[in-house]
């Protein structure tokens, strides 16, 4: 009887050990700081899988996102009227982050199914969040898809698969590349280890993305001191307009 | 080099601006314009978001304008007492075309009424000019004494409130200038520039104002009204990046003195048509922005329209 209850609590502490595989993460960086000559950043990702059993038969993939904050946009279509181009229609969509980035192991499509891409909001469709379009509106994918155009040509969205390598089923790593024109806030990093399209174990940390020094100053100015703010730069202005006249005077006069 | 813009949030590279303001300076310098109606288009087309262009361009006027009215101080070539009816009409103008942008801009349609108001205003005086300045240069070339000017229109003279201007060598009614000056002030307001472009051929042939001071006087009235919408900006929708600023107007305030000795050896004719010919290649740029079909139909921005 001992020996069972014994047995019995051994299985019940080691089970979930077995069959876990866990995700421990570094970074080479947790902040990127935004200075004047800032023009962009490569973060390096790195991390381990932590196992107390042999590897599995079936390979691990392992997914990493990186997302801005999020925030509501007004997309808008041009149609033909009168002869001229002019907006139309108008849809909000929700939620769409700032930036987002995906390096994955492998075709996305092929490491993880819809329904956990559903459920994890994974794939840059799915990061995107539109409730409704106007009852006027048939094609209010069309106004997603259209955010998701424009950023990728702005190369502030990204989807690079296979650019996660992975050592031993074990190690793994990634850079991800932060274009120049980076909007401050949490970035929210995620890394999903799949096995057969199942998500096995994730993590998630931020990048702090933050302007420094001349950057900060005169952001915080412009915000908290608007007045002070525009009397400076009213005062430059008048400043440099006279000195350009002076210099030229010197010259002239030589 | 590349620069981060704090308040525009985008990376660009310095020297590219600092072109752009040298290139714009020279024309402010010839031409007595900010210069506005070119660099504004020209800082979307680098990417910088169209809310910042407008405000910071405004700044870079003060400096380019500033540094030009100088010039003009010391060659007599001001009138202070027509800038300043000028300006009173500018100021409250701006306050009135800051208000109503605002409005059209709840209703979602500004960028069209932006482009619209450029084109047809562009496209009106700068026909206008062309043809007026090649009739004078035919007539010169020609060797023909131009006919005699009547300087005021009949209605102009009939108005009360007179004023003499002796710089100008004008005794009008300041009731037109007053009206010029809100006009201009509320076009600038929308349009985001600082309305040179408008007020150079008003004063000229609306006012009957001689040439040789015209563009001494509009830069100066222009220092006042765009520093009064670089205020508005600032305080209300935080958009002026001053990091832009300096760099467009270090090259601005380069170019505007170089500008302006090459405009004083050029006669007013050549400098009516160059003038002419580019505010006509703006509206013709923008008019066939809005015929031809877009590459992308669709444009982001941020919720609420600002």
């Amino acid at each position: 009887m001992r020996l069972f209850v014994c047995s019995a609590l051994i299985m019940l502490l080691t089970t979930p050990f077995v069959l876990a595989e866990k995700v421990v993460l570094g970074m080479s960086q947790d902040e990127v700081a935004i200075t004047a000559t800032f023009d962009g950043s490569n973060i390096l990702v790195f991390g381990a899988i932590q196992r107390d059993a042999p590897i599995p038969e079936t390979p691990i993939d392992v997914i990493v996102t990186v997302s801005g904050p999020s925030e509501p946009l007004d997309v808008r279509r041009k149609a033909k009227r009168f002869g001229i181009w002019v907006n139309t229609d108008t849809v909000q969509v929700d939620a769409a982050p700032s930036f987002y980035a995906i390096a994955t192991s492998a075709p996305l499509g092929d490491i993880l199914t819809e329904t956990e891409d559903l459920r994890h909001k994974v794939s840059i469709n799915r990061a995107i969040r539109s409730v409704g379009a106007p009852m006027n509106i048939l094609d209010a994918q069309g106004f997603t898809d259209a955010v998701i155009r424009i950023r990728e040509a702005n190369g502030l969205y990204t989807l690079q698969e296979g650019s996660v390598s992975i050592d031993q089923q074990t190690l793994f790593r990634t850079s991800i590349n932060m274009p120049a024109n980076l909007t401050e806030g949490d970035y929210s990093t995620r890394i999903f280890i799949t096995r057969d399209g199942a998500v096995v174990d994730q993590l998630s940390t931020t990048i702090d993305v933050r302007k420094v020094g001349l950057e900060r100053f005169l952001f915080s100015l412009s915000r908290e001191q608007p007045l002070l703010y525009g009397l400076m730069s009213l005062a430059i202005a008048i400043f440099a307009g006279w000195a350009a006249s002076a210099v030229f005077q010197v010259i002239r006069n030589r | 080099m590349l620069i981060y813009l704090p308040i525009a949030e985008v990376s660009v590279n310095a020297f590219l601006l600092l072109g752009l303001g040298g290139l714009v300076g020279v024309l402010s310098g010839m031409f007595g314009v900010g210069g506005g109606f070119l660099m504004t288009p020209l800082l979307f087309f680098i990417g910088i978001p169209p809310a910042v262009a407008v405000a910071t361009e405004a700044n870079q006027i003060v400096a380019s304008s500033f540094s030009g009215v100088l010039a003009h101080l010391r060659r007599k070539t001001v009138d202070f007492k027509m800038g300043t009816v000028l300006m009173l009409g500018g100021l409250l103008g701006a306050a009135i075309g800051v208000v109503l942008f605002n409005h059209l801009k709840s209703l979602g349609q500004v960028d069209l009424l932006v482009k619209l108001c450029y084109v047809v205003f562009l496209g009106i005086i700068g026909g206008l000019m062309f043809f007026e300045s090649l009739r004078a240069i035919r007539r010169t070339s020609r060797n023909v004494a131009p006919p005699k000017k009547s300087r005021q229109r009949g209605w102009v003279q009939k108005l009360p409130l007179k004023m003499r201007f002796r710089t100008s060598g004008l005794y009008i009614s300041i009731i037109p200038p007053l009206i010029v000056g809100v006009f201009v002030g509320i076009l600038a307001a929308i349009m985001g520039v600082g309305g040179g472009f408008i007020m150079v051929p008003a004063m000229i042939y609306i006012l009957g104002m001689p040439t040789k001071v015209v563009v001494g006087t509009s830069l100066y009235q222009i220092i006042f009204v765009t520093a009064f919408t670089t205020l508005l900006h600032a305080t209300t929708n935080y958009t002026v990046d001053v990091a832009l600023a300096v760099l467009l107007l270090v090259g601005g305030v380069i170019g505007a003195q170089i500008g302006t000795q090459i405009g004083t050896r050029l006669k007013a004719e050549q400098l009516r048509i160059l003038l002419a010919i580019m505010v006509l290649m703006v509206c013709g740029k923008l008019a066939l922005d809005l015929l031809i079909q877009p590459s992308e139909l669709y444009s982001i921005g941020s919720a609420g329209g600002h």
